[in-house]
């Protein structure tokens, strides 16, 4: 599996860390993503999810503000009893330590940047589409004008040049962090120590790393069951499935040869 | 555009009872202060909400395949020109029948042109087709698959062409070349045959990764009777083909039965839906079908059992393209299913 792991590029493996209990949904991120990237408008659309019309993070959209609107609860939010419960979190590729979309891409476009993150180089992409079903977190995404695919580049421009990335320059609450990943897992627990100790016993840390993915570089807290925002439970890479596949390829091969050498030797006469 | 000039439609029956549902509906707000109905509350309702049970508002999280219509015809031309390419030289050294092993050759050509083209128009960007030999990548199906079909198409066009060189020059150098060529074709046309069941199957997509283990042997077999269907309907009667038919016919048939004792909420697509409906007419075509008439053609006189094996054959050949439809179909339904990928 192709890990970035070794102690000299780990110095340099940045992350995001994105705080749910501070965001505020005021979608800058959203709106700083899209100047910085030259992305195209899209969330014009009233889909009725809450203050939510952007819908999911794509190939115009690499920052997505999610609106958590749930069940009346109290407290969360600082909401009344009465009225529904309210949370926001910023979502964006997680950059994932064992990429699915990395794996499956046949041009090498998708590459591991020295920063740790995943780069679809649009110079390189022919547009076969294989990373778009590929990715357990619906991230990248084939522009159907362009024809390549496109999704977060963790602003590989800026980080090049020592700046943080646009949305989270852009953050009014440090909602979104950005910093080295080791550091930023440090502060992320820390965060989750303070959220519990002051009565927030539902917020938890979103980092899969007991499964293929094999943890994130963009991870989360966020309050109550992950599922509500839409981040799954088991998330796996493709490549989990090659040996299963390959067995079953050389199987059905041994079948089409032998059968057809039984076949034509029982016709000859 | 002025409506004046217009007779106005006259009161009838449903006019006037839904002005006595207006009178009701005050009756209902007089009374309780409320109203419980439908007619009345806001489109969209009951108000959406993000939770463990509905996910977020049921938006889908996988994005669906981008593949376009070229695709279904790309698996099916070459699953039937890869297979063609193994029974081109089985049937050359083992039954010595020179003219199937001639025209496996040229399906083998035929569907590898086809494919090449189909495949590539596939491609958001066409021109950039060359950016696929740039890497060879073994984690990638679709690296394999793209260095496959280079790799089967140079050679079964090669295999071909020197069948056409040498019928008119007549030499033994051509000939060696061309058993050559046609080996090395074969060998490139085992995982060419059924690699797509592999690319489709190591996805995210969950109808496509849950059937990761029979994908390939269900679309390899598919290939295979294809590959037997187009060489019969070319007029060849060889009964290896029949044999052949019937296997994979029956190999088929035990994956419709699968397909259809299974009880994976994954695989709801490819059983109900248009994709199911597919899936079923798809099955049939290429399953029992065919497997029956070549049963009887195995049994009955020459006559009957010629327009038997061409029934037969024209049935495979719809139900093996429909089964790569209802499969692409499926994945597209799967994808949307938002309830899939957060299932514990």
């Amino acid at each position: 599996m192709e890990r970035t792991s070794g102690a000299a590029s780990m110095s340099q493996t940045t992350a995001f860390l994105t705080d749910s209990t501070l965001c505020i949904g005021c979608k800058a991120c959203e709106v700083a993503c899209k100047e910085w990237n030259g992305l195209a408008e899209d969330g014009l659309t009233w889909t009725g999810n809450s203050y939510d019309n952007t819908g999911a993070v794509g190939h115009s959209t690499w920052r997505h503000v999610k609106f958590v609107e749930g069940f009346p609860e109290p407290g969360l939010g600082g909401n009344a009893s009465e009225q529904s419960s309210w949370g926001f979190s910023s979502d964006v590729c997680k950059h994932c330590e064992v990429a699915g979309c990395l794996e499956a891409c046949p041009t090498g476009a998708i590459v591991r940047t020295e920063f740790g993150g995943v780069f679809v180089q649009p110079d390189v992409c022919n547009g076969c589409g294989y990373c778009v079903v590929s990715c357990p977190f619906g991230v990248v995404q084939r522009n159907p004008e362009d024809g390549r695919a496109f999704k977060c580049t963790f602003c590989y421009d800026r980080q090049k040049v020592g700046l943080q990335p646009a949305c989270a320059q852009a953050c009014p609450t440090e909602s979104i962090k950005f910093g080295k990943l080791d550091k930023l897992q440090l502060v992320a627990r820390e965060r989750l120590e303070k959220l519990h100790s002051r009565g927030m016993k539902d917020a938890e840390l979103y980092d899969p790393t007991d499964t293929s993915v094999g943890g994130l570089h963009a991870f989360f807290i966020v309050r109550g069951d992950p599922r509500q925002y839409n981040l799954p439970p088991n998330p796996e890479v493709p490549s989990t499935y090659l040996k299963a596949g390959w067995t079953a390829s050389a199987v059905a091969a041994g079948l089409l040869l032998f059968g057809s050498v039984f076949a034509f030797l029982g016709s000859r006469k | 555009m002025s409506t004046e000039g217009r007779k106005r439609p006259a009161r009838d029956e449903s006019d006037v009872s839904r002005e006595n549902r207006l009178l009701e509906i005050r009756r209902e707000a007089e009374t309780k202060g409320r109203i419980e109905a439908i007619g009345v509350r806001p489109v969209g309702s009951p108000f959406p909400v993000a939770s463990p049970e509905t996910g977020y508002y049921g938006v889908p999280l996988l994005k669906q395949p981008p593949w376009t219509w070229q695709i279904p015809p790309y698996f099916f031309a070459g699953g039937a020109a890869g297979s063609a390419a193994v029974l081109g030289v089985v049937a050359r050294w083992i039954a010595q029948d020179r003219e199937l092993a001639r025209d496996c050759r040229y399906v083998a050509a035929a569907g590898t042109a086809v494919s090449s083209v189909l495949l590539i128009s596939d491609l958001g960007r066409p021109s950039r087709f060359l950016a696929m030999m740039r890497v060879f990548k073994l984690r990638s199906p679709m690296s394999v698959g793209a260095w496959t079909l280079a790799f089967f198409g140079s050679f079964s066009a090669a295999a071909a062409f020197l069948e056409i060189l040498d019928r008119r020059l007549r030499s033994v150098p051509l000939r060696v070349l061309g058993y050559l060529t046609e080996g090395i074709s074969a060998l490139a046309g085992l995982p060419f045959s059924n690699y797509t069941g592999v690319l489709i199957g190591a996805t995210v997509v969950p109808v496509w990764n849950e059937n990761v283990q029979t994908l390939p042997i269900h679309f390899g077999m598919s290939g295979l009777i294809s590959a037997v269907s187009i060489l019969e309907l070319m007029g060849h009667e060889n009964s290896a083909l029949n044999a052949l038919g019937i296997g994979a016919s029956a190999i088929e048939t035990l994956e419709g039965y699968n397909i259809e004792s299974s009880r994976k909420p994954s695989i709801a697509p490819l059983k109900h839906g248009t994709s199911g409906l597919i899936t079923r007419i798809g099955g049939m075509l290429s399953g029992p079908i065919p497997l029956a008439l070549r049963i009887a053609a195995a049994v009955s006189g020459t006559q009957r059992s010629r327009k038997l094996r061409k029934a037969a054959a024209v049935s495979s050949i719809v139900g093996s393209m429909l089964t790569r439809v209802a499969w692409l179909q499926a994945g597209h339904v799967s994808a949307k299913d938002w309830r899939l990928p957060l299932e514990p």
